[in-house]
């Protein structure tokens, strides 16, 4: 277990690492220097040189590379050099915890609506309220996160007044202010995942209910409802755990749009703002925030895998 | 020699004509997949026609703002007295164009990387997959996003970040079925025959690896769909001036609350033509009996 967990750190590294490389590079090197098209704006060409130099962008590439990579690794990703030209490693560090939120109660909110959806179409197969679920699964699939988010707004926003429109307000403000602005913004993110686990949750609880002690223990007269939830359930939620690992890669690309819908300045703002203002520090920082949630949150996954399933531990 | 050849031509032959029947019979008794069909022909007519089925000059600022759904404005007006209605059905041309040539291009460069890594396998196999798995870590719209940082926004550009942000899938399936395949007696027996390694990869492994890249290619259009769509309205996608779904929805965005119509017939129209590929998606899986297709 140690071994695993050493080879699947280091791997994790490697991948930050290979992909620190290439966003560094792939800014630098791709035709028409992305670099100086952001710096186009300013202009004046000697006022260009100066910011070149000011960046340390007239020295030679791997020095660069070098500098960028020491200073990353001790967690200084440079400054912004749009409007507030404030520190990046401040701007990810304000804007981490709320994605994070989003995140999270995404992941509620869809698991409440899933684990129920799905197994009510499982146990009451081929009924109007099976074709129900499914169907609005596919619904959830097909609607784009950007348009329910508008479409949220519409009703419960602009209509209703039920809940706010836009923003985001700390935890430390009081749970109701943080959660009535996190609630819709959720529900939009977190629709198209609860999707894809209401289908897994049938079609895997289908093939349990068929199974060899699924009739045993029905003809012990047990009753259904201990059936689906005691013996069916558990063992069909196996396969469904797969799923939690693209859970959070769902969730993260759902954060980076609906952020830009309800104006959090979440990660995902971060990152398509600093795009759109050729702020590449800043691009550059956010990307490997980013990569890192992700590839540290699959290697997690992999690592509880091994913890439920041993047979997985042996085959790697 | 030749006896081989006959044998598994008149095989091959015979299995691709029984799917045929069955394919059209399973298609049509399936109402979804039926349904996928027809949206997707009326979207197709929009895109190739537009011109000609618009009513209104998209782009054209010649009626009053924000006008409401009424008989001349089936969809409304936008802010600008544009046309919502011809708007969103030239929108149908950027939308369905970037969906398809993405995932084709996709499919033909991540296809070979896969078939080549699959057969030839040793060092090649090592260094395609290396790059394949690091870009499996991550969902394809951030790659996608990553890719717009880099190379700008613009629609050529969007269809190259599509395109690398989707190789990865076929990739990977094209090389675990070549990994199945390439044990299979036929292939030793073409191989004995003398056939080049080019010729048993287009002619004996490709042709028995198209079931799971057609289901793969159906997913990956609608979320190319989706993708375009996102990065539009995020404004990392085509030019401001063209009429796509995903601008649309961003530029109605501020007249929401006045407007509801600019909020909600744009997504429909998004909504439909993914609706209906993926229950063409789901039709196809099930007459093909595909099972592993990433959902991301």
């Amino acid at each position: 277990m140690t071994g695993y967990l050493l080879k699947r750190t280091f791997g994790a590294f490697l991948v930050m690492f290979a992909v620190a490389t290439l966003v560094f590079f792939m800014l630098r090197l791709v035709p028409g220097d992305p670099i100086a098209a952001m710096l186009f704006d300013v202009g004046d060409p000697d006022a260009i040189e100066e910011i070149r130099s000011k960046l340390g962008l007239d020295q030679p590439m791997y020095v660069q590379y070098g500098k960028w990579l020491w200073y990353a690794v001790q967690g200084d990703l440079g400054n912004s050099i749009y409007g507030s030209r404030a520190p990046v490693g401040q701007l990810i560090s304000e804007a981490l915890p709320r994605t994070l939120s989003l995140a999270s109660l995404s992941f509620v909110v869809a698991t409440a609506i899933a684990i129920p959806a799905g197994l009510i179409a499982a146990t009451r197969k081929n009924t109007g309220l099976d074709y129900t679920v499914t169907f609005a699964a596919f619904l959830g699939l097909s609607m784009p996160d950007f348009w329910l988010a508008i479409l949220l707004i519409i009703v419960f926003a602009a209509n209703l007044h039920w809940l706010p429109a836009i923003g985001y307000v700390p935890l430390s403000e009081g749970f109701w202010p943080w959660f009535s602005h996190l609630i819709l913004p959720s529900i939009a993110v977190g629709t198209a995942f609860s999707a894809i686990v209401a289908r897994m949750i049938r079609s895997s609880m289908l093939e349990v209910l068929n199974a060899d002690y699924m009739h045993v223990a029905r003809s012990k007269g047990l009753s259904e409802l201990t059936l689906i939830l005691r013996h069916a359930f558990p063992n069909a939620l196996i396969p469904v755990i797969t799923v939690i690992g693209i859970a959070f890669a769902l969730l993260m690309s759902g954060a980076v749009v609906v952020e830009n819908v309800f104006a959090i300045k979440g990660l995902g703002r971060l990152l398509i703002q600093s795009i759109l203002n050729r702020d590449y520090p800043v691009v550059q920082g956010s990307i490997l925030i980013v990569s890192a949630i992700f590839v540290f949150s699959n290697m997690l996954v992999d690592i509880l895998y091994t913890l439920v399933d041993p047979r997985i531990r042996y085959q790697s | 020699m030749t006896k081989y050849a006959n044998a598994f031509g008149r095989d091959d032959n015979t299995t691709i004509v029984r799917r045929k029947s069955n394919f059209l019979k399973d298609i049509s008794s399936d109402k979804k997949a039926v349904f996928g069909l027809v949206v997707l022909s009326i979207f197709a007519f929009f895109a190739l026609f537009a011109p000609w089925v618009a009513p209104h000059d998209p782009n054209g600022l010649d009626f009053d703002m924000l006008m409401p759904p009424s008989l001349q404005f089936p969809l409304g007006t936008d802010d600008l007295g544009r046309d919502l209605l011809s708007r969103v059905i030239h929108g149908t041309q950027i939308s369905l164009f970037v969906g398809v040539s993405t995932v084709l291009i996709a499919l033909v460069f991540g296809v070979a990387l896969g078939l080549v890594a699959g057969y030839y396998g040793g060092w090649i196999d090592y260094v395609i997959m290396r790059y394949i798995d690091l870009q499996w870590a991550f969902p394809n719209f951030i790659i996608a996003v990553y890719l717009v940082a880099v190379f700008g926004a613009g629609l050529l550009n969007i269809i190259i970040a599509i395109s690398l942000a989707f190789l990865d899938d076929f990739a990977r399936i094209a090389r675990s079925m070549v990994l199945t395949i390439k044990e299979e007696q036929y292939i030793a027996a073409a191989k004995v025959s003398g056939a080049s390694s080019a010729r048993i990869l287009w002619r004996h492994i490709l042709p028995n690896a198209t079931a799971p890249i057609i289901v793969q290619a159906t997913v990956s259009v609608s979320y190319a769909i989706l993708g375009e769509a996102s990065l539009s309205f995020l404004g990392l996608g085509v030019e401001a001036d063209t009429p796509t779904w995903g601008l649309i929805l961003a530029d109605g965005r501020s007249f929401i609350s006045r407007a509801w119509w600019l909020g909600l017939f744009p997504g429909i129209a998004i909504m439909l033509t993914v609706l209906s590929i993926n229950f063409l998606g789901d039709g196809l899986r099930d007459h093909l009996d595909v099972r592993e297709v990433k959902d991301v």
